[in-house]
């Protein structure tokens, strides 16, 4: 990693006032993401790993510290159009068709009509709905749905994609594979995208990430970084592999660890 | 027998009959108990007129003779109360509309005038009816300027009401993500708000479109106007002892002024928010 990061977090804290007195959702958090990067941020809940990925797209600021994205303010980012966001929910807008939500960014954007849907149309074939771009949301499946919704993320090339737990609501076997679909499209692209993922699940976050980020709760702290040195292209036989085993034991150690501290504490 | 009316359009033709068929089936119960009551407990032609009677009164030319049809004159003056409502309508809901609007932008505002906005209904409209029509009239103002300033007076609220829950109604992740597409307070409105708002928009609307007639109807009570099935009904209950049929009548096209009214606003709603399933 001899390249600057592309993000960097510097003691950065998060306390929300609430109505029990301020709740600290993350504290002292430096860490720092290289461009290209594929993140998994893990952690039990309250851990603010949501948090840290709300910071990073502008969607929250931080009570102290300072969130620097591509060396700009994360505000300056998000109005550069830096990024692209994916919820656990599909979140697409019910009255559009599925292309006219994939095309929604760019419409923002002001790109002319053509190049909009041609980009959408390519995209939702590269997503497996190139049939579907007159369907409205309502008409597809969960899983569909949120290819829908990384399609529209993918729509403007954003140099970053911000994830949150995007294939939280799914059913294991759709999960699996969209995970190898997900990295399919990360591999492809050129320049590959930054990648921060939040996610619950040990054994995607080992399948995906260059990096896991172990997080403990209240407050939110990085509790531990495993580096994932598991051979790319990562296939369905990589998880069965004596490597991958391994590393998630040492993800779901350090996540006990986060559990024992607390006890302590 | 009733079927649950499954509202899926364009549906097979099959469904068309289904759909029907609770309709005429609650008309004919209703004839049926109509008459039964006039059977059973002996009622006169004076208590509840007969059917075939109030049939025979559409057919009854007006003005001893040189007039049209009563039926005809029933259903142009139903017209004009129609038009009255809709001219309202078209007022009130702008002004609901823009209300929303702007209560959504400065909450300030909202604070403020919005006691006022639910005051505002809370005053009989039988009380300011008359107000407006004769305030109206000394003004110089056309009649028909004053029954739509009355029937926009219904109108108004329940759209400022419907239409402000709506353009609250975006959920937190959908606005999210305007914000990361760094959109601007317009698109914010236009792609998001606004369509998110409409299935609130139209269910006030249908709310908004009865009321709208029964402010029209109002308008017209006031002595001195002289068209609209407002004036028919006053004009009917004044003979009701003598004719009682004429009210019944005046009574079913009013109902049918408001029924044609409400299916506009349904056809509208189909024609727009067609991505509901």
């Amino acid at each position: 990693m001899n390249t600057p990061p592309i993000i960097e977090f510097d003691r950065v804290s998060k306390v929300y006032q609430s109505g029990g007195g301020p709740v600290t959702a993350l504290l002292d958090v430096s860490l720092s993401i290289a461009a290209g990067e594929f993140i998994a941020l893990i952690g039990p809940s309250g851990c603010g790993k949501s948090t840290l990925m709300r910071l990073i797209g502008d969607l929250e600021q931080p009570s102290s510290g300072t969130v620097r994205v591509k060396g700009k303010t994360p505000e300056q980012a998000r109005l550069d159009r830096d990024y692209g966001i994916v919820f656990q929910a599909p979140v697409l807008y019910e009255w559009r068709t599925v292309r006219r939500n994939v095309e929604l960014p760019l419409e923002i954007m002001g790109r002319p009509p053509a190049e909009r849907r041609e980009r959408a149309m390519s995209l939702l074939r590269l997503v497996g709905l190139g049939d579907f771009g007159d369907a409205y949301p309502h008409q597809l499946s969960g899983g569909m749905q949120q290819r829908a919704a990384i399609a529209r993320a993918l729509s403007f090339e954003p140099s970053i994609l911000l994830m949150d737990e995007p294939f939280g609501a799914l059913d294991e076997i759709t999960r699996e594979r969209m995970q190898t679909e997900l990295l399919s499209l990360w591999s492809s692209a050129a320049p590959r995208p930054t990648v921060i993922f939040v996610t619950h699940s040990i054994p995607e976050a080992v399948f995906l990430a260059d990096r896991v980020v172990v997080m403990s709760p209240r407050p939110g702290r990085v509790q531990r970084i495993v580096p994932i040195d598991l051979p790319r292209p990562r296939v369905f036989e990589t998880r069965e592999s004596p490597g991958f085993f391994s590393l998630v034991t040492e993800v779901r150690e350090a996540l006990r660890a986060t559990e024992n501290e607390r006890v302590e504490v | 027998m009733t079927y649950p009316a499954q509202g899926a359009p364009g549906g097979a033709p099959g469904t068309l009959a289904r759909r029907a068929l609770p309709i005429i089936g609650v008309i004919a119960t209703l004839l049926l108990l109509w008459e039964g009551a006039r059977l059973l407990f002996g009622l006169s032609e004076q208590r509840l007129p007969s059917l075939g009677s109030i049939i025979e009164t559409m057919f009854t030319p007006t003005r001893g003779g040189a007039g049209p049809l009563l039926i005809v004159q029933m259903l142009a003056n139903g017209w004009a109360t129609f038009r009255v409502a809709l001219g309202g309508f078209v007022i009130g809901g702008l002004l609901g509309f823009g209300l929303a609007v702007l209560f959504m932008r400065l909450p300030v505002l909202e604070r403020g005038l919005m006691p006022y906005v639910i005051g505002s209904q809370t005053v009989p409209i039988l009380a300011i009816a008359p107000m407006v029509v004769v305030g109206f009239g000394r003004m110089g103002a056309p009649p028909w300027l004053a029954k739509m300033v009355v029937a926009a007076y219904l109108t108004f609220f329940p759209v400022t009401i419907g239409m402000l829950r709506g353009l609250r109604s975006a959920s937190p992740q959908s606005l999210d993500l305007m914000r990361s597409y760094a959109a601007t307070p317009f698109q914010y409105f236009w792609k998001l708000r606004l369509p998110v708002s409409l299935p609130y928009l139209f269910t006030a609307l249908k709310i908004a479109a009865s009321a709208a007639v029964i402010g029209a109807i109002v308008a017209e009570l006031p002595s001195g106007a002289r068209e609209g099935i407002g004036v028919m009904i006053l004009n009917a209950a004044q003979y009701y002892n003598s004719r009682p049929q004429a009210l019944y009548l005046a009574i079913l096209v009013a109902g049918l002024v408001g029924v044609c009214f409400y299916g506009l606003v349904v056809l509208a709603e189909h024609l727009i928010v067609k991505w509901r399933a």
